[in-house]
């Protein structure tokens, strides 16, 4: 889902590659990219639950906005991926409802 | 003394085909066209017109109208070929003497064709522009070629 | 800590930048706050070439014209401060800002709120699927994060953004199923929806989307055509298979900080929503508080930039930056521009709800006297 070729902007620039692991599965992320790129590149949709009926929501925004991407990074929930860039190692979680604190970490 | 040829010769060799249609705000078309052949009655907001004698067919404007509504018609390339100039910007770029199928302004594959140009340059900024030879009943109706992508 | 300033801009948009930069040209010392790591706001996604004339940036792409402005901006001493979230707006001309975890204050002599849009929602069955998201949302996926959202696309509304959005899904590999409109007619540039035609692009017009369906995200979408009142005629829907539907229904300013102001408001549909009441140079209705771009009407970030830049002037003018003679020659040049980007058929309208926001102002203002 990369758009590794583009007609206005070129080819996309090589970049160093970090794991980060999505409910316990590793995936590899462009160096800086926001989080919400590098689970839309590995195929991955549904970010969190919602409170009420605990159905799947994504991405909706992409610019910090709606917080409907927001997930529980490194234990802490009601991160908006959308605007939060990866790291090494970084621990992400699906997050059903309003999240706790210390999941996924 | 008779005079055989009073009419006068119908140009000949490529135009600028604008087709924009709407009055909205733009002008790179008049600023970009080294002969001045294109131009406004009024405000920036008016239609353009050309004048088909000072156009050479040179297809800076294609390559510079945002809206990307004008192209190059040579309707007498050959007996039998014209050639049409079309602004491009999906990848991947057409090769010169690769063999297209020529769409019209809905999409619709028109005719078989071969890419006889394409021109690309820096200033440009990514848009080329594509000349495709075809056969020249269909110069008012081909528009393009498409770009079959994704799924 | 408090920091001291002339000029507070929030947003490091088109407009904000623009009047950041105006102001810092005339010598005034400026602070331009932005809640994203990047500046340039929505100008970075924006690659396609834009319209108006040489002085507008006329055919040189967006994200060009963002570059240039940013690097001026840099030039000419002007102070942004990204990751920083403008919380609140307070009497005395004080922002509350938070950077880094930490909350600080900002007294400036003037601001200028320029903080753009969001997108509007729709609300049908299904539209809480991942897998619908703003055309915006998707643009910037493409543009800036270089990830396609969806592989085969389904866009609402054929304004300028849905426009606009759609083709820029096309460059970046996508396929785009259709283009729906629940008008009979393509609502932007007809140029716009003419480059996507000639891809074989459908515009679906006087039709609606009834459903989004899939187990889990999105896989189909049922449109159907749409009689008066835009209610669905049954019998007429379809189902396409698809698995991203962008919504490119509107946008809607951003007026959180001039509702915390106390700013006088009008509703305007057509401009989007809410917009603080100003006057033709971009003073709302605290006198020290200025408004640009989105926040003051949906619009296209070439008016923005004009728009900021006319903030810029009218605050240095008003810090006693500028003359009030030469201040009056500069918004006149200003106005000419932006004159020439709200005329024609697509403009006419925004010119006109632009004449109703100062008419709106100068009917606060003769009431308070």
């Amino acid at each position: 889902m990369r758009v590794e070729k583009h007609p206005v902007l070129g080819d996309l620039p090589e970049a160093k590659l970090v794991t980060i692991t999505v409910d316990g599965r590793r995936i590899q992320a462009r160096e800086g990219e926001v989080i919400a790129a590098a689970l839309s590149a590995a195929g991955i949709r549904a970010f969190r639950k919602t409170p009420i009926h605990h159905k799947p929501r994504g991405l909706f925004c992409a610019i910090g906005r709606c917080t409907d991407c927001a997930m529980t990074v490194d234990g802490v929930p009601n991160v908006r991926t959308c605007v939060t860039r990866v790291r090494e190692g970084m621990e992400i979680e699906t997050q059903d409802g309003l999240g706790k604190w210390g999941e996924g970490k | 003394m008779a005079c055989k040829t009073e009419i006068k010769e119908k140009k000949r060799g490529p135009l600028a085909v604008i087709e924009c249609t709407e009055d909205i705000p733009c002008n790179p078309c008049t600023t970009c066209c080294a002969q001045k052949a294109i131009t406004f009655e009024g405000s920036i907001n008016s239609l353009p017109k050309l004048d088909e004698d000072k156009c050479t067919g040179c297809g800076i404007c294609v390559a510079r109208c945002p809206g990307m509504a004008i192209f190059v018609v040579d309707r007498e390339y050959s007996e039998t070929e014209c050639l049409v100039s079309f602004p491009h910007e999906f990848l991947p770029m057409p090769q010169a003497g690769e063999e297209i199928v020529a769409s019209d302004r809905q999409g619709k594959p028109v005719c078989a064709g071969t890419v006889h140009r394409v021109v690309r340059p820096e200033s440009f900024d990514g848009t080329a522009v594509v000349t495709i030879k075809i056969p020249k009943e269909y110069a008012d109706q081909v528009r393009g070629i498409r770009t079959e992508r994704g799924v | 800590m408090t920091y001291q300033t002339q000029v507070a801009i929030i947003g490091a948009g088109p407009a904000g930048l623009s009047a950041a930069l105006e102001v810092a040209k005339q010598g005034g010392k400026v602070m331009v706050f932005d809640e994203n790591d990047r500046a340039g706001g929505q100008l970075f996604k924006q690659i396609h070439k834009f319209f108006g004339s040489g002085h507008h940036g006329a055919g040189v792409r967006g994200i060009r014209l963002g570059q240039q402005l940013l690097e001026q901006c840099i030039q000419s001493g002007v102070e942004i401060c990204l990751s920083t979230v403008v919380f609140g707006i307070f009497p005395g001309n004080e922002l509350g800002i938070v950077k880094d975890g930490r909350s600080h204050t900002v007294k400036a002599d003037k601001i200028l709120i320029a903080a753009g849009a969001g997108e509007k929602p729709l609300a049908f069955p299904g539209w809480d699927l991942p897998g619908v998201m703003g055309a915006g949302a998707a643009q910037t996926m493409v543009n800036i994060n270089r990830v396609r959202p969806g592989n085969r696309i389904l866009t609402i509304g054929s304004g300028n953004v849905g426009l606009v959005v759609s083709y820029q899904l096309l460059q970046a590999g996508a396929s785009v199923a259709g283009i729906v409109e629940g008008l009979p007619k393509i609502n932007g540039y007809a140029v716009h929806a003419n480059k996507l035609m000639r891809q074989g692009v459908p515009v679906y017009l006087s039709h609606t989307v009834i459903e989004a369906r899939g187990d889990g995200q999105v896989e189909e979408a049922v449109i159907a055509e749409v009689g008066p009142g835009f209610v669905p005629i049954e019998g007429t829907e379809q189902t396409l298979s698809v698995d991203t539907i962008c919504l490119a229904v509107g946008l809607t300013p951003s007026v959180e900080l001039p509702r915390m102001a106390e700013l006088a408001m009008v509703h305007l549909p057509k401009m989007g929503g809410y917009i603080p009441l100003h006057d033709s140079h971009m003073r709302s209705s605290n006198p020290d508080i200025y408004v640009a771009g989105d926040v003051a009407g949906i619009e296209e970030a070439s008016t923005a930039m004009e728009e900021g830049k006319l903030a810029g002037v009218s605050m240095a003018e008003a810090l006693g930056l500028v003359s009030a003679q030469r201040a009056r020659e500069l918004a006149g040049e200003i106005e000419e521009r932006i004159g020439e980007l709200r005329i024609g058929s697509h403009g006419d309208a925004r010119r006109m709800a632009k004449e109703e926001i100062v008419r709106g102002y100068e009917a606060w203002l003769a009431k308070q006297k």
